[in-house]
């Protein structure tokens, strides 16, 4: 099975570590993964995105113009990335900012109010964790314990103190997805 | 064992690669594409890890000249750039080549020519395979098109260099240097003593004893009929060189009726067009030259048996189409699709331009 | 013939760090004794096994065919970037460049002036006569004002050419740098100075304490078209007031 996700969102929201954290919960269960970052100047405040790849099989490309799952956390990745998601495939995103929701009739779309829900649980920094946990919700690709492990290899030593809040967040994200629209 | 896996950018694994070969030295200039290889030694300590010298010059010419007197005194030394930076190391990069030394020189090409783009290219080609800088050399290139292999091929990179006592290029895009993929590490290789070099290298300066004639690193020969003997000389080495080191990859090859032919990137891209390709009912394989010199041509010729065309992909104008080409003489047709200016090729864009041209 | 050939008659013998290569410079030229001051000094530290010197591109490009230590030869001005990965990687060897003013003083201003910065642990030898010998008598960075050369046909014109450098006091104003001194080899008081400069540099150097700059103001007959024993006397009325002879900084200024 291979499942290929674009997140994207603004630059801060931690948008590319958690492809990583993503990334390295896949590899705790033997998979293959990719994680490509868009890189250069408009990392710098502008948007930022990173497509992962998570897969049984040897990943041919890393780059790609159409996803399995795309999660969208700013109006202006919604509309870059809405059309490229896989007819049947999964939209997941952040309504805070978001002007103009999903449109599409033909995939799969959640909303997770993260952003809301860090601030009044005061958790800002691990916003992108709440996200993280509404998208396991939906998907069963990625184990919850390998996403503790992946944590743990991803993050620093230094940030190892906070790996509890992470889970909590993960779990809040699990709790608080709201299911928009499915259409299989 | 238990395999040691780590999740890495194509950058760090060049950095982590050359401290767990033992390499003595690392010396490079931040430039966008490759900089976390510097980033990454100097985060990592080589120098507590294995007394591995990490230093950031103050210009890639003085990076290359750096490695150039590391090499000459027998040491294993390696520096990175991107674009720009690697055309400034051309005049080392030729010095090097002339007094034979070995090194690593990785290339993160982004797109060109100038300053260019940031994003990832492969238009540095013929200055890769071509020689580069000035007089009748080559560097042996290796294309690495995964994380993995930016990890081992800096390690192959290495021992070819010293088989051959010749610079080796990793030519590698922006898009392999900052993507992260699994790693799996190999085991930490002790730097050579001052004893192993002497006797790895005994052309080598490391310093005269009594029992040895001086030895001398140049590139120098003034007496035409002497410089014309040292040019066979290198003839020679790169003849070896295109009959023993030619590697390659292919992909779905044995029932090809259409051949693409890519590196690096554009290889990973053309593999899941060949993919799609297939569900669609066209039999598409995939050469991938490892090592664009030597060039597989002999490979490349003998696919011409078999298949109705070739297409070769890549981040440029239209540069190893020339060299298939030249491998095919004429037999098959030959066409060629690039994208420029730091974009990508897509595998529909592939699967198109076969229908188009065969 | 043979009975006069005795031990106690010896009065010099050449030292075993030069080879028996003849020396392919002007008659006249400085660079030869310059060789063999340092030669003699490698030999006297005992430092024979443990050099390696770098050559530069300019008059002195074969240096490595006179001096029987290891040697290298550098692209034109880099011999700084090499001498630095050098003495970093053989910390205890006598690591030295041997370099003209084009090459230190113009192509190579980068590297000299970061090898300096950063106090690579090295000697630098620097001779400096003012223009580009082996191209052919160019002008130079050194070149002094008003000075003819063959790019400066009717003297050098500093507002169109810019000034001539200084560039071991440019240096020694860096942290880096352990000891600069400014000396000339054309008569036998200034040799002995000399020998007893590069003596220190190059103790110094094995003492780790830094970069050591000796520079050499020397001749350059056959580009500045005289006779030896005039372009030394030119020397002496017309560089030396501009490039002072003396320390320019030793460890006692620290």
């Amino acid at each position: 099975m291979t499942e290929e996700l674009i997140i994207a969102g603004f630059g801060g929201q931690g948008v590319l570590s958690m492809g990583k954290i993503l990334a390295y919960s896949a590899m705790m269960q033997d998979q293959e993964v990719s994680w490509m970052p868009s890189y250069g100047p408009e990392m710098r405040g502008g948007t930022a995105n990173v497509t992962v790849i998570l897969s049984d099989e040897r990943i041919s490309s890393p780059i790609l113009n159409t996803f399995d799952t795309a999660i969208i956390l700013n109006q202006q990745s919604m509309d870059k990335f809405e059309k490229s998601v896989k007819p049947g495939g999964l939209l997941l995103y952040d309504g805070n900012g978001i002007t103009r929701h999903p449109e599409r009739e033909d995939i799969n779309i959640y909303r997770v109010d993260a952003t809301d829900e860090a601030a009044r649980i005061g958790m800002a920094k691990i916003f992108n964790m709440i996200v993280l946990g509404a998208y396991l919700k939906i998907k069963d690709n990625v184990k919850l314990e390998n996403v503790v492990l992946g944590l743990k290899k991803s993050l620093p030593n230094r940030y190892h103190h906070m790996i509890p809040d992470n889970e909590k967040a993960i779990h809040r994200g699990l709790e608080i997805v709201r299911q928009i629209q499915t259409v299989n | 064992m238990k395999k040691e896996l780590r999740l890495m950018k194509g950058n760090e694994a060049v950095g982590e690669a050359a401290i767990r070969v033992g390499a003595d030295g690392y010396f490079g200039y931040p430039i966008t594409t490759q900089s976390e290889v510097l980033e990454y030694l100097m985060s990592e300590k080589p120098h507590e890890r294995t007394g591995m010298v990490v230093l950031q010059a103050e210009s890639e010419v003085a990076a290359i000249n750096m490695v150039y007197g590391a090499a000459g005194a027998g040491k294993m030394a390696i520096t990175s750039s991107s674009s720009p930076g690697i055309s400034l190391k051309q005049e080392g990069i030729s010095y090097m080549a002339g007094a034979e030394l070995p090194c690593v020189i990785l290339n993160v090409v982004r797109g060109g020519p100038g300053l260019g783009t940031i994003q990832p290219g492969q238009a540095d080609y013929f200055q890769a395979v071509k020689g580069g800088g000035h007089g009748d050399y080559k560097l042996i290139t290796l294309a690495p098109s995964s994380v993995q292999e930016m990890y081992d091929f800096t390690i192959l990179g290495f021992e070819l260099a010293f088989k051959y006592r010749n610079p080796v290029m990793l030519l590698s895009d922006g898009a392999i240097g900052q993507m992260m993929e699994k790693v799996e590490l190999t085991e930490q290789k002790e730097r050579r003593t001052t004893e192993e070099i002497v006797k790895q290298c005994p052309w080598a300066t490391t310093g005269k004893p009594k029992s040895r004639d001086h030895n001398i690193i140049t590139s120098l020969e003034l007496q035409s009929d002497k410089q014309e003997e040292l040019n066979h000389k290198l003839q020679r080495k790169y003849k070896q060189v295109e009959e023993d080191e030619v590697r390659y990859e292919t992909i779905q090859c044995e029932d090809a009726e259409y051949l693409i032919i890519a590196f690096g990137t554009s290889a990973r891209i053309a593999q899941k067009a060949v993919k799609e390709a297939r569900e669609q009912g066209i039999k598409m394989g995939l050469l991938r030259p490892i090592t664009l010199f030597p060039f597989p041509k002999k490979k490349i010729m003998e696919m011409t048996q078999q298949v109705k065309g070739m297409l070769s992909v890549e981040m440029n104008a239209g540069q190893m189409v020339e060299d298939i080409r030249l491998a095919v003489n004429g037999k098959v047709p030959v066409e060629h699709f690039g994208r420029l200016g730091g974009n990508m090729p897509s595998s529909e864009e592939i699967i198109e331009q076969v229908r188009k041209h065969f | 013939m043979e009975d006069i050939k005795k031990a106690e008659y010896l009065a010099y013998k050449k030292t075993e760090v030069l080879t028996d290569k003849v020396l392919h410079y002007c008659p006249g030229c400085g660079h030869g004794t310059i060789h063999r001051l340092v030669a003699e000094v490698i030999e006297e530290l005992d430092l024979q096994h443990k050099t390696i010197g770098i050559a530069p591109v300019g008059c002195s490009v074969l240096a490595y065919e006179y001096f029987n230590v290891d040697f290298q030869e550098a692209a034109h001005g880099r011999a700084p970037a090499l001498a630095t990965a050098i003495s970093r990687l053989y910390p205890d060897h006598a690591v030295f460049t041997y370099q003209g003013d084009g090459d230190l003083a113009a192509i190579g201003t980068a590297e000299t002036i970061h090898a300096c910065n950063r106090g690579e642990n090295i000697v630098i030898v620097f001779v400096n006569n003012g223009i580009y010998g082996m191209t052919g008598g160019q002008m130079a960075p050194t070149t002094l004002e008003n000075m003819k050369s063959s790019t400066s046909p009717y003297g050098r014109d500093v507002k169109m050419m810019g000034s001539p450098m200084k560039m071991s006091e440019l240096v020694a104003n860096l942290p880096g740098t352990h000891y600069v001194t400014r000396q000339a080899v054309h008569k036998p008081g200034h040799v002995r100075k000399t020998k007893r400069a590069l003596k220190k540099a190059f103790q110094y150097q094995q003492e780790k304490k830094g970069t050591q700059l000796v520079e050499i103001v020397s001749n350059c007959n056959s580009g500045w078209k005289m006779t030896p024993n005039k372009s030394n006397q030119w020397m002496e009325e017309n560089m030396f007031p501009f490039f002072p002879l003396g320390d320019i900084k030793t460890p006692d200024d620290k």
